[in-house]
Formats: C-alpha cells, sequence, structure tokens
C-alpha cells in the first residue's frame, strides 16, 4: 500500500488528474459499473453519446459488472479480489477506460494496484487501472470538449463525490463543464465537498448517522434555490435523490452525463 | 467468551437526537475547518511542509526501539527518571508509587489524552488524591463529570450558556454570567488557589527529543507551564511513539500541529522541559519523571501497515473535517480519542471484538486523509481493520471476532455472481424484472427508506440498452 494516503487534490490547482500523454485516442472502453447498470442505465447511456458525438468508437464489453468495491470497503477482500479480476479479460486493448463515476473509477485506479498486490496477474491489473478515466475528467482533460447549450435557463447546484475529488483529484472539471453551458446557472453548495452520508454499507449499517448526513446535504442543496442537484456518482445520487423525494422537496437529482445530454442532444 | 462490544450505534443515535448538541458541533467544526483553510492557503507551502512533518514522524518510527534508548539515556542524563509501564494499570501504579513517595494529596494536571487513556483522575481518587484538570476545556469537562469530546478542545460540545450553568452550578463564589471573560476569570481565580499548594504537577507530552532528552509541550494558557513548573514534582505521561529523532525535528512539526489544531501560527507556550531544578537555580520542579506508556502500541508497531497509525501527532483535525464526528460529536465513540484517528486507533489498543464498530463509522471519504499533516493513511487502515475483524489472523488484537457466516455467505454468493457473466446477467434480469416489488420492510431496505424514497430498478439494464442500440462489445 502506499504509505503516503490518497493522492491530494487541492481546489486550485485546476485539474489535477494525471495528464494524458499520447494522442487523441480513437477509440475507449466504457466501464458503466453496477450501480448504473441497475438504477440509472440511461445516465450510462448519455454517457456513452457523449463520447461518440465526439467521434469516439465507444466499445462496452458485456462480459463487465462492478469494480468489486462494496466487498473491499466491507473487508471482504478475497471477494473483491475475485470480481475484479473477471474484469481484466474484458480491457484487452490499450483504449482508456472510461467511468461515469469516480468511486468506482478510484477503485481501479487506486485500490486495484493494492488488491492485486503479490498475486500473479498483478502487472496487469495495474496495466488496466493505469488507463482509467473518470468520465468528466476524460472529457475535459483528453477530449477537451465544447459544449453548446440548447436548454432553457435553469439554475441547478453540483455535488462532488468523495471519491471523484479526493482518490481521482477530480474537483474542477465537472465544474468547469456545467460553465460551458450558456442558460444554466451554477450555484455552489456552502459544503460542496463534504460526503452526503451514503458510503456503500454505512448508509444501512448507522442509517440514523447517514441520514443526519444526508439531511444537512439537502438542507445545503435547496439553500441555493437550486432546481436540479447535479452529480457524477451514482451513490451519492441515489442517496441525495432518494432524501429529496423521501422529503417531498422539488429538486431533481440527476447524473452529469444525462445532463450535459439532455442540454446539448435537444 | 468474549469482550462485549461497545455500542456505538447506539450512542451516536442518542446524541443525534439532541439538537444543541448537533448544532454546537456543527458551529464549531465550520469555523474550525475554515480557520485551518486559512493557515494552509498556499497549497505549495502545504505540501512542502506536510512532506517534512510526515518524513519526521516516519523516520522517527522506522527507528523506535533505537530512539527509546536514546531518549532514555539522555533523560537520564538530564536528571529526569523515566519509567516503563506495558499497560495502563502499571502507568496509574507508577505515578501513585511517586505520589505516596512524596505523599501527595493534590495534583494539577495540564492537558494529557495519555492521562486519559489510563483514566488518571479516576484512579486517583479512588487513593484519595485530589486531581484538579488545568487546562480550561478539560476543568469545565472535569467539573461536569464527564469526558472530552474532543482531543484538542475537551469542551466543544458545550455552548457559553451550559458551561455558564455548569459554573453557577459547581462553583461556590459563581455569579451567572454569559461574558466569555468572566468565565475563564473565575476558572483562572479557582485554579491559581491551587497551582500554588499543588504537591504534583501532570502532564502530557507533545514530543520528546531523542538527541537531547527534552520533552516538548505546547499549549495557550499557561496552564502547562504552571503544572509543570510551580509544584515541587513534575510527572510527564506520554505514548511511546511521541519520540522524535533531533532537535531539528520539532519545529515543523509544531508548525504543522498547532495550524492544523487551532489555527494558530504557534501557540502561546511552547515548553522545552530538560531538566529539574538545578543547583542554585531558583524555581523549577526538584524532580521529573516521565512514564512512557506502550498500551498496544509495541503490537500497532509490528505491523507494517498498521504503524502508520503511530505517526499521528494529535493535532485533531480529522475530527474537525470527519462529516460522521461532525454529525455524532466526540462522547458517541465513548473513547478518550473519538472521529477518524480514534476510529483506527482504539479497535487496535483495545481489540476488535469491542471496538470492532468503530472503523465503520466512516463513509470513506478520505475528508481526514486530505487534511491529516502527517499523511496517515487513516482510511486504508479503516479498510483494514475491517478485513481483519471478519478474517481470523494474528496481526490485530480480536481479529475475526466479528466473522459472521451469514454475511460471509452473502458476500461469497455475491463474488460468485458478480465474476460470471453469465450469472451476473441472470441476477440483474430477475433484479430489472422484480426488484421493485420488494417490500420496504425487508432488512436493509427498511434503514434505507427511513428517509429516503424506496430506489427503482430500471426495467432494462445498461448491458441491455448497449445490446439494443448497437454498442460493440470488443
Ligand atoms: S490522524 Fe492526522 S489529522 Fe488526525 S489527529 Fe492524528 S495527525 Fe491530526
Amino acid at each position: 500500500m502506499s504509505t503516503d494516503g490518497t493522492t491530494v487534490p487541492f481546489s486550485g490547482v485546476p485539474f489535477s488528474g494525471v495528464s494524458f500523454s499520447g494522442s487523441r485516442p480513437d477509440s475507449v472502453y466504457y466501464f458503466g459499473t453496477c450501480l448504473v447498470d441497475l438504477f440509472y442505465p440511461e445516465a450510462g447511456m448519455a454517457g456513452i453519446d457523449l463520447l461518440k458525438a465526439q467521434g469516439l468508437r465507444v466499445v462496452f464489453p458485456q462480459g463487465q459488472s462492478c469494480c468489486g468495491q462494496p466487498a473491499y470497503n466491507s473487508g471482504y477482500r478475497e471477494e473483491a479480489l475475485k470480481v475484479a479480476r473477471a474484469q481484466l479479460d474484458y480491457f484487452p486493448g490499450d483504449w482508456p477506460i472510461v467511468v461515469p463515476s469516480g468511486s468506482c473509477a478510484g477503485m481501479m485506479k487506486k485500490h486495484w494496484p493494492d488488491l492485486f498486490k503479490g498475486e500473479p496477474d498483478e502487472a496487469r491489473a495495474k496495466q488496466v487501472a493505469s488507463r482509467v478515466w473518470e468520465l468528466t475528467q476524460f472529457l475535459v482533460q483528453v477530449l477537451n470538449v465544447k459544449f453548446e447549450d440548447q436548454g432553457p435557463p435553469v439554475k441547478i447546484t453540483w455535488h462532488a463525490s468523495c471519491h471523484a475529488q479526493r482518490e481521482m483529484g477530480v474537483v474542477e472539471e465537472p465544474k468547469a463543464l456545467l460553465r460551458q453551458l450558456a442558460n444554466v446557472e451554477l450555484v455552489e453548495l456552502q459544503r460542496e465537498r463534504e460526503c452526503c452520508g451514503f458510503g456503500g454499507t454505512f448508509s444501512v449499517r448507522h442509517p440514523e448517522i447517514s441520514a443526519a448526513m444526508v439531511g444537512d446535504k439537502v438542507a445545503d442543496i435547496e439553500n441555493t434555490g437550486a432546481k436540479a442537484v447535479v452529480s457524477g456518482d451514482c451513490g451519492c445520487l441515489m442517496n441525495i435523490s432518494g432524501a429529496l423525494e423521501g422529503g417531498k422537496k422539488p429538486v431533481r437529482g440527476v447524473h452529469i452525463a444525462q445532463f450535459l445530454k439532455e442540454r446539448t442532444h435537444g | 467468551m468474549g469482550e462485549t462490544s461497545v455500542n456505538f450505534a447506539k450512542a451516536s443515535t442518542t446524541a443525534l437526537q439532541d439538537p444543541q448538541l448537533r448544532a454546537n458541533f456543527r458551529r464549531a467544526m465550520d469555523g474550525l475547518m475554515s480557520k485551518r483553510a486559512v493557515q494552509f492557503a498556499d497549497s505549495k507551502e502545504w505540501n512542502a511542509v506536510r512532506a517534512l512533518g510526515a518524513s519526521v514522524r516516519l523516520r522517527a518510527l522506522s527507528k523506535l526501539p533505537e530512539l527509546l534508548e536514546k531518549l532514555e539515556a539522555n533523560c537520564t542524563r538530564n536528571g529526569i527518571q523515566v519509567h516503563w509501564a506495558s499497560t495502563t494499570d502499571e502507568a496509574n501504579a507508577i505515578v501513585l508509587s511517586i505520589m505516596q513517595r512524596v505523599n501527595a494529596k493534590l495534583v494539577v494536571k495540564g492537558k494529557s489524552m495519555v492521562s486519559e487513556e489510563m483514566h488518571l483522575n479516576a484512579f486517583l481518587e479512588q487513593h484519595g488524591i485530589e486531581s484538579l484538570e488545568s487546562d480550561l476545556g478539560e476543568y469545565i469537562v472535569q467539573l461536569d463529570e464527564a469526558m472530552p469530546s474532543h482531543i484538542i478542545m475537551p469542551a466543544i460540545h458545550m455552548n457559553t450558556k451550559q458551561i455558564a450553568h455548569l459554573f453557577k452550578q459547581k462553583i461556590k463564589e459563581a455569579e451567572y454570567t454569559e461574558d466569555v471573560a468572566q468565565l475563564t476569570d473565575l476558572a483562572r481565580r479557582v485554579l491559581r488557589k491551587k497551582f500554588a499548594t499543588a504537591d504534583v504537577g501532570i502532564s502530557g507530552v507533545n514530543m520528546a527529543v531523542a538527541e537531547t532528552g527534552t520533552l516538548c509541550l505546547v499549549e495557550n494558557e499557561g496552564n502547562g507551564r504552571m503544572s509543570t513548573t510551580v509544584p515541587p514534582v513534575h510527572i510527564a505521561v506520554m505514548g511511546l511513539e511521541k519520540v522524535v529523532e533531533k532537535l531539528e525535528d520539532v519545529p515543523p512539526v509544531i508548525s504543522l500541529l498547532t495550524r492544523s489544531a487551532t489555527a494558530q501560527p504557534i501557540t502561546t507556550y511552547v515548553n522545552m522541559i530538560s531538566s529539574p531544578r538545578k543547583e542554585g537555580e531558583k524555581d523549577g520542579p526538584r524532580e521529573i519523571h516521565l512514564v512512557i506508556l506502550d498500551n498496544g502500541r509495541s503490537s500497532i508497531y509490528a505491523d507494517e501497515e498498521l504503524r502508520n497509525t503511530l505517526r499521528c501527532i494529535r493535532c485533531g483535525a480529522c475530527m474537525n473535517h470527519c462529516p460522521v464526528y461532525t454529525k455524532v460529536g466526540g462522547h458517541a465513540y465513548e473513547a478518550p480519542y473519538p472521529g477518524p484517528i480514534g476510529s483506527i486507533l482504539v479497535p487496535q489498543m483495545e481489540g476488535l471484538a469491542k471496538r470492532g464498530e468503530l472503523p465503520h463509522a466512516c463513509t470513506m471519504c478520505n475528508a481526514c486523509v486530505e487534511i491529516c499533516p502527517v499523511k496517515i493513511p487513516i482510511v486504508e487502515i479503516m479498510g483494514r481493520l475491517r478485513a481483519e475483524a471478519v478474517h481470523p489472523g494474528d496481526s490485530v488484537k480480536g481479529a475475526g471476532s466479528r466473522a459472521s457466516k451469514a454475511e460471509a455467505m452473502v458476500w461469497k454468493g455475491w463474488s460468485m455472481t458478480y465474476a460470471s457473466p453469465l450469472a451476473y446477467r441472470f441476477a440483474t434480469g430477475l433484479l430489472a424484472k422484480l426488484g421493485n416489488a420488494a417490500p420496504t420492510s425487508l432488512p436493509l431496505l427498511k434503514e434505507w427508506t427511513n428517509v429516503r424514497a424506496k430506489p427503482r430498478f430500471a426495467s432494462r439494464t445498461l448491458h441491455d440498452l448497449a445490446r439494443e442500440k448497437g454498442i460493440p462489445d470488443v
């Protein structure tokens, strides 16, 4: 393991992820993640469409399932390893692997090297991990996308996922994309960097604390007067929009891929 | 047999039901976070000083046995008497025997978390010795017969009004006032009298310098200096990890400590204690004792990954930035060290059977890792302890004590399904069709829907959509 803790980005350093070396690829792999698969497939498709709209060939290996994070964070590393290992076969080319979730991307990029340490396929796992990109990071850093807003005026806010920020170093990229949209007013949360209280199994293991955390997040969102809260991680989104809906708040939770697609493809 | 587990879930739920407590913590932690951010606004400087601080602590840990020997030799040379305690009971007994020898009746204490670990006040009281906390926050907590709720600001869970009521109730000469200056002044008057008559002063140690045999103590109220200079005997207690190699290691660590803890470039007092009163000197204690406590630290040290826990300089910043701590406060942890550092340190000291829930008191958001001035990989250690708790082994006390056949089976089933494309497709297909029919009374779903709407399974998975839209799969 690294004795260093996570890579620590600082807001203020604009884009702190790894910079892409080499030319713009013509193809990318897409790793959809298990939560997107079951709960937010539309958002997953939107991410694919955004990449295709940039002229890329997007490959979605049908054999993929999950990065292994749920078991890993619950202390079942062998089980996590088994699932992570099953993914390796499906990303044989050397194209980048784009993931519409900072948390799953962080699991692959940052934790797979530890998880596979000492295993026969360690080198291969590291090679796959090194190609992982969070979606907005890829759109900004590699593709340098420019969006043209087609939608009506709307006020939104942004929820930053903990792992996107602190494991992938993705802080400014998603907001930079949202700011490209002429009719979208982005009002930042007072505590943008604070966890929403999801934490995977934490949300059901300590439901009261999780509820208090998402309660603070909802209050912060309401204070902005936004009509929608945009996020890049489906775990956060499930938690926050679940709480918004449960509390009958007229604010919509939406994945950034879906939001960007709605705004730019009519 | 097994030790009973301390119920974090219950204690935290109780804490959450106290709106005053929640408001106190929210306000205090918001303030601390923004003040700290100002101290480290220059990210380049932050990265540099942090790297330096981490390297000082890492170097000290890499030579720990050697440095402890050096520290003992140099302290002894300076006239500081060194005592070793492998358990808190032993440490208490050492302190008591010194007190009994000098026939001590009254002790004044500077702030020390190790003494909290030892439950020293209660122990001394049992032996008829009055032990008075002289740090204002600790004094408040002691008057309230409570535990500190934060390692730097022990009474942070209380607001001024609550403290005003407490003083009125517990201090004879007190008039009710909410004026902070007047309250402080009142405490100062009470404490001043005690300093003059105390037989022994007790303090903690922020750092002990091996090469010179110097004990370093930072504080803001002057009470630490009073406790260590006015009474004829000074006893310092420290965890064995608090040693640093050289004098020049002290400034960067102090700078990180005070800026992270209270957003001060330096504290009002920095005490460097190097010997008892010498011939011809007019003040200072006649005797200084240093009690070095292990209490599980050497087993933590034995594991290369877990050893990083011992880098901690006890700045408390991880608490201030922890979204869980901010909600439930320090008392919910029922431990001397709350928050992220407590959630990794306490289970290793006291064992996973008793404290195995603490590593789960965490969403793994990494806010603590981001600001820890000595770069402790807190969340990775959290994950490691979660794994140790459910797998028998010998690297952590109580490893395997939380193993559950049912839970293990669930994860096994999960991994078999998720590692096989066919099984995965079948399972997700089933969930897409039938998942939404699950009643909210089911375990997990019940907890989830307490404050949230039920999650909705999509009728077709992303795999389905990708196939339908002709997205290539190789
Ligand atoms: S773990 Fe790090 S942030 Fe927390 S108290 Fe220790 S040094 Fe400070």
